[in-house]
């Protein structure tokens, strides 16, 4: 279709040429005006977010897995996607996930075989079998009273696992690169070690939050970071979980994506 | 093409005697306006930011041509293909190819009003391919087999009792869903995440497209948009010629002023900039993007100085939410893929005047519109400006002079004979404190004002008279 090209930028560039626009300056004094002292923003973003249903945990660098783990544990999740080639996949998988009490049976997923139990899972630097191949996962059938949340590396293209991230996922965890205090806002920069889909398809959204990583506004982050220099296949800007209210203007959380949004501040 | 003309007047009529529907639209617009308020409060900030964001707009406009090409430059480096559609018959011609060549016989796709604008779904119906709407309120929109009633709020006309009762018709297992927002919600969820899994192709559009970086922005709330534009294979992006912002910096302040506009949240739930189709190593995300730059009759508003003013628009939907016709009578009485003050001077500009010559009459010159608008757009002297391109030929707007009337002419220039005639003047006000009153409201041209409100009454004697009678003098 070059003749539309050619006849719309032909059309376009003869008429502006006719009657030109002057544009008044863009004074972005209100964007930079968004400021908040430091020790501000951390409570700030934690406010709009929770206004949203975001739920936040806190953490240090030596506990988050675990953090991670017993939340997820007692939430019923049976497994967690994660990033295997980051550094934070790296330390989640390094760390022993032991046998957890459960209240009851929540069989719905059952456990995947390789990863799960206080052996932990294989380092990620090594192939694993991956535990969701093939048709789910029969309903568990013994060991009612205890379970433990299975570790599942997400280490190849999502065509060979479509069907079992749609419905054999619970959780999936990544990180993020900070923070914004004028929306309560994560910053997201999926990649090839931490695919897209990890924030969007899994019911659960754990999302690791630096507390040193605080931005006022995304004018500032984008300018600090000098984004328009090599933006990333996709960019995301995350607020709370899925919702909508089109439905009569009724708040719903978890319409298509995560239906909880969990972030882990780690000092 | 001969088109009959759109009946605003008749369809608003039947919408006001709609009592549910009028009560739907009351709760609904209520909330937004006082949500909105809340996101304003400080007005210092308002003023700065809005012009800071018709700035960036109106920057957009004076360098279009440039920044279009350069937006394609940008986009095709980044690997994604551009498509130029003249109209919309090209558009959906365009779409059925790429959909043909990826063998896709199921599309879903994200909110877009310029695929409303192409009537694509029913085009690619009529070739086979099922195409699924996944914003909640445009799957509801859908299922009911209507158009949407709001840019944003596509479903805002019906109630929760109303969406139950359509789901409980059109799907299978809805049965033994609940008839509250949260059931409802789920339902939709588990039947439309089978469609985002199984989808060859998904569709979306453009909120804004980044000339400097070849970048496209979607905002949204419930991850459809995401899932459109990341889980199928192939992703489509559509938007209309003014779509585009120069300097990836331009994308903060419509971003802070749209929610804020639309719904009065701070922010959507999801900001998603997309750059390129999945990279080597990369694990997900479509292995091709296109984007459908559609014109539609854009490039003629763009021609006219002062109608240009029109694409500076972000599609908040804000001037909707407070226009005293559009919330009276809903989104349906318009006919047509934007409504309200937007729509009115948008679509009478892409789809002719004869066709659309009565939207820019279904307005009251209010300005409530135009104080609120997040990019400043002069609505109302557009308004007036159609109102004028309707009853007289030129070259600015199509089918302009499809409404001129003889009689209307004819009255007018009567109008300014007396008005510019002392002796005229003169005769016809005594004639009319004399006699005025006595006129039937059933005469022709009075009735049209008699048949909805009183008859206004002369005074027994003229203002010139008084004056005189007071001794104030050269009257």
């Amino acid at each position: 279709m070059s003749d539309a090209r050619a006849a719309i930028l032909g059309t376009l560039r003869r008429t502006r040429d006719a009657h030109p626009v002057t544009p008044p300056p863009s004074d972005f004094t209100p964007l930079a005006d968004k400021q908040w002292p430091p020790e501000e923003r951390l409570p700030r973003i934690r406010r709009m977010m929770e206004a949203v249903h975001t739920e936040f945990l806190d953490a240090t660098e030596a506990d988050w897995p675990a953090v991670v783990t017993d939340f997820l544990t007692r939430a019923g999740a049976a497994n967690l996607l994660y990033a295997p080639g980051t550094a934070d996949g790296a330390t989640l998988s390094a760390y022993p996930l032991p046998p957890r009490e459960r209240e009851g049976t929540h069989a719905q997923h059952g456990e995947g075989e390789g990863f799960a139990g206080s052996d932990g899972p294989s380092p990620s630097d090594t192939p694993s079998p991956f535990p969701l191949r093939g048709p789910l996962p029969s309903p568990e059938t013994g060991e009612e009273n205890t379970a433990s949340l299975t570790l599942i590396p997400y280490d190849r293209p999502i065509e060979d696992f479509k069907q079992q991230m749609f419905e054999g996922i619970d959780a999936g965890l990544t990180g993020t690169l900070g923070a914004i205090a004028d929306t309560g806002s994560l910053i997201l920069w999926p990649s090839a070690d931490e695919p897209r889909l990890l924030s969007l398809v899994p019911h659960i959204h754990v999302a690791l939050l630096r507390a040193d990583a605080l931005y006022d506004s995304f004018w500032q982050a984008m300018r600090d970071q000098r984004w328009a220099d090599a933006m990333p296949t996709n960019a995301l800007l995350i607020s709370g979980p899925s919702k909508t209210a089109d439905i009569e203007q009724t708040l719903a959380y978890g319409v298509h994506g995560p239906k909880r949004l969990v972030v882990v501040i780690v000092r | 093409m001969a088109e009959h003309a759109v009946n605003f007047a008749a369809a608003s009529k039947a919408a006001l005697q709609d009592s549910q529907l009028r009560g739907n639209f009351r709760r609904a617009m209520d909330g937004l306006m006082s949500k909105r308020a809340v996101q304003f409060a400080d007005a210092k900030e308002w003023h700065t930011m809005r012009a800071l964001a018709a700035s960036v707009r109106l920057r957009a406009l004076a360098k279009l041509p440039e920044l279009l090409e350069q937006l394609e430059t940008n986009l095709t480096r980044n690997g994604i293909q551009v498509h130029w559609a003249s109209t919309t018959a090209e558009a959906n011609a365009i779409t059925l190819a790429i959909m043909r060549k990826a063998n896709a016989t199921l599309a879903v796709k994200g909110k877009s009003m310029v695929t409303e604008e192409m009537h694509l779904n029913a085009f690619l119906e009529d070739h086979d391919i099922e195409v699924l709407e996944s914003d909640l309120g445009e799957y509801i929109v859908q299922l009911d087999g209507t158009m949407p009633s709001h840019i944003i709020m596509p479903a805002i006309h019906l109630n929760t009792k109303q969406i139950a009762h359509l789901f409980k018709q059109k799907i299978k297992d809805a049965a033994s869903t609940g008839e509250d927002a949260a059931a409802l919600t789920d339902l939709a969820r588990r039947i439309l995440r089978q469609k985002f899994m199984n989808a060859g192709v998904g569709m979306s559009g453009v909120n804004a497209a980044v000339a400097e970086t070849g970048t496209l922005c979607l905002i949204e709330n419930e991850g459809n948009g995401r899932m459109c534009t990341t889980v199928p294979p192939v992703h489509i992006a559509f938007m209309g010629l003014e779509k585009v912002v120069e300097k990836l910096e331009d994308v903060p302040p419509i971003i802070s002023l749209l929610p804020r506009s639309a719904t009065g949240q701070p922010i959507t739930t999801y900001v998603n900039m997309i750059s390129s189709p999945r990279k080597e190593g990369e694990k997900d995300g479509p292995r091709e993007i296109h984007v459908v730059i559609l014109d539609n009759g854009r490039s003629s508003v763009y021609a006219d100085p002062e109608l240009r003013d029109t694409l500076r628009c972000i599609r908040c939907g804000a001037c909707m939410n407070h226009c005293p016709v559009y919330t009276k009578v809903g989104g349906h009485a318009y006919e047509a893929p934007y409504p309200g003050p937007i729509g009115q001077i948008l679509v009478p500009q892409m789809e002719g005047l004869a066709k659309r010559g009565e939207m820019p009459h279904a307005c009251t010159m209010c300005n409530a519109c135009v104080e609120i608008c997040p990019v400043q757009i002069p609505i109302v002297e557009i308004m007036g400006r159609l109102r004028v391109e309707a009853v007289h030929p030129s070259a600015s707007v199509k089918d302009s002079g499809a409404r001129a009337s003889k009689t209307e002419a004819l009255v007018w220039k009567g109008w300014a004979a007396m008005n510019t005639s002392p002796l005229a003047y003169k005769i016809a006000t005594t004639a009319m404190s004399a006699v005025g009153n006595a006129a039937p409201g059933s005469l022709p041209l009075l009735k049209e004002w008699t048949s909805v409100r009183s008859k206004p009454r002369f005074a027994p004697r003229t203002l010139h008279d008084l004056a005189r009678k007071k001794g104030i003098p050269n009257v």
